[in-house]
């Protein structure tokens, strides 16, 4: 099975060489199988969005390296979609402008594209909105949209960064099978960011769980469960039980550390 | 009450096309009613001050005299081409055509005014931000001589363009395009990270960057800025034609002060207002029809 993104050894300091300097990620090594879905999961500020924007290329690394499909990553390439905490759909363009605004960049024509706005916008149960302005959605809806951008530029990696934080529980867990289902179809790896324990338990073939900052890889968890799941199966209940052992333990870490460097 | 009487009605049947647009308009109709309000108040007041003697006719005259004998006033709107050497005096606009030929050429000189500024100073703060160069060569001449007075210009002006129309547009210009040009500077640092790294992501050249994420996040900004700055721009075309540019509101204001006629001065600041109104309402309605992505209230300053 080939590798859709390798981390070897990768770590991240912010404003490196300067009295700024911020360590964020330490030695992270990783690797992604492809179309495998990976969640990440640790305290708030240990660097899991750090490690998508890096993986995409917005970032670079300030040691060690990251390979997709061989590669070395140098730039953001359109094989790997971020999909970003917040919205970040284009408000003066519609709906399936924002879609296929990857697309328009290049020369496909217009009419095309709407076809391929379309079919993605249908993939993602949004096809009657297709003619409406970002403002006019739900929060959720909205990051549907954004999904299906990302779907239109056909990644091969899909870096999502805590898309369905700001949902609430049942809205949530609708978009949770969805998203299993796009992925299913789509063949994509996905990274994807949350802190959610029950979410990761739902989502990933493999739970890595980060320390707190600098963020180090502490756990690889395997979810060897089999889908669609059931999140009350007792399998299910005791990995939950582990992952939230290992996590609050970094939490109380995570805090301590906060604390004292208010204090100094 | 009629109004309400057709609500009633039509609450049980569908909502008529009619009724819709009564609901489009409700809203800049009750804007508009208490504008009238407000204004007959304060006419109100100055009427009853005149009527109880508190106000001098012949300094302050009282609303319905300098608004009551428009064809009086209108005789003093003189276009240059009448105060020439040799012109036949009957010849040329008859008075109310002078006032139409007056209000137009201010007009025109704050409208050409503010058009280049916006365009010039937003290609200039665009080329800042793209060109490292252009900022190094650029932007420490225009952050010096943003904060001098448009009116320190105005010698400028008339050595570099005489008198007519290009020294009153160069005086809107300069008067617009310092901020402006700054405020789309600022207005470009503070786009969104997450819309520049979406473009990234997608494979976005820089160009593509510029024309088609910075370009319409900044606009919004960029128009209230433009309205902000109206305001000035009328006040700057005026202390321009008053000095003797040519002909224009700012011109006849001069003719009324050195010949004492308090009515004229009324009158004609009427007119600079009801300008004024109607630019800015142009320009709201204008923000509403490029910027329909903004909700109602934000960014309209309304
Ligand atoms: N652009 C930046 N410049 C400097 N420091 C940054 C920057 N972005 C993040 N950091 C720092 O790097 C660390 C990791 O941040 P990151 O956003 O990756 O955390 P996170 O794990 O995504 O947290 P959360 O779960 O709260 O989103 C934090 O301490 C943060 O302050
Ligand atoms: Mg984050």
């Amino acid at each position: 099975m080939s590798i859709s993104v390798s981390c070897r050894n990768v770590g991240k300091t912010w404003a490196a060489g300067t009295p700024r300097a911020h360590e964020a990620l330490r030695g992270v090594d990783l690797d992604v199988a492809d179309g495998e879905f990976i969640v990440l999961l640790g305290p708030s500020g240990c660097g899991k969005s750090t490690l998508l924007y890096l993986v995409a290329g917005l970032e670079e690394a300030t040691s060690g390296e990251i390979l997709s499909y061989d590669t070395p990553v140098s730039g953001p390439a359109p094989d790997r979609s971020l999909i970003f905490q917040e919205t970040s759909l284009f408000p003066w363009l519609s709906v399936w402008q924002n879609v296929t605004f990857g697309l328009s960049l290049g020369d496909m024509p217009a009419a095309e594209r709407r076809k391929i706005a379309e079919e993605v916008l249908t993939r993602v149960g949004l096809r009657a909105a297709i003619d409406k302005r970002p403002h006019e959605l739900s929060g959720g809806m909205r990051q549907r949209v954004a999904v299906a951008r990302a779907l239109a530029m056909e990644p091969k990696v899909l870096l999502m960064d805590e898309p369905f934080a700001a949902l609430d529980v049942q809205t949530r867990a609708k978009m949770q099978d969805f998203l299993l289902d796009i992925w299913r179809g789509s063949g994509a790896s996905v990274l994807f960011v949350t802190h959610h324990i029950d979410e990761a338990v739902a989502l990933a073939d493999q739970v890595v769980v980060f320390t707190s900052r600098p963020g180090q890889i502490k756990e690889i968890v395997p979810v060897d469960l089999p889908r669609p799941r059931d999140p009350f199966a007792p399998e299910a209940q005791d990995l939950r039980r582990h992952l939230t052992a290992i996590l609050s333990a970094e939490v109380d870490k995570a805090f301590a550390e906060q604390e004292q460097e208010a204090a100094s | 009450m009629a109004y309400q009487a057709t609500d009633e009605r039509g609450s049980s049947a569908a909502p008529s096309g009619f009724q819709a647009l009564l609901g489009r308009f409700k809203g800049p109709a009750v804007a508009f009613g208490w504008t009238i309000v407000s204004v007959g108040l304060f006419a109100l007041i100055w009427e009853f001050l005149w009527l109880v003697g508190l106000a001098d006719p012949k300094l302050l005259p009282p609303p319905h005299v300098f608004m009551g004998n428009i064809g009086e006033q209108a005789q003093y709107f003189n276009t240059a081409q009448r105060w020439q050497i040799g012109a036949d005096p009957t010849a040329g606009p008859t008075p109310y055509e002078a006032v139409a030929i007056t209000v137009f050429s201010s007009t025109m000189r704050v409208l050409s005014g503010l058009t280049l500024a916006a365009i010039i100073s937003i290609s200039v703060g665009i080329a800042i931000r793209y060109w490292k160069m252009v900022e190094n060569l650029t932007l420490p001449t225009i952050t010096l001589l943003a904060p001098v007075s448009p009116v320190a210009w105005l010698p400028v002006a008339i050595f570099l363009f005489g008198i007519g129309n290009a020294p009153a547009i160069f005086m809107v210009f300069i008067a617009l395009f310092f901020t402006m040009t700054l405020a789309t500077i600022t207005q470009i640092d503070s786009v969104n990270v997450n819309y520049l790294n979406v473009a990234r992501t997608m494979g976005a050249s820089k160009r593509q960057i510029y024309t088609r994420v910075i370009l319409p996040a900044i606009l919004p900004g960029l128009l209230i800025v433009l309205r902000l700055n109206l305001f000035g721009a009328w006040m700057v075309v005026l202390i321009a034609e008053a000095t003797g540019v040519g002909y224009g509101l700012g011109q006849v204001i001069m003719l009324a002060r050195n010949t004492f006629n308090p009515g004229l001065v009324f009158f004609t600041i009427v007119l600079i207002g009801l300008l004024g109104f109607f630019f800015d309402f142009g320009l709201r309605m204008a923000q509403r029809r490029l910027l329909y992505w903004l909700p109602k209230g934000a960014g309209s300053l309304a």
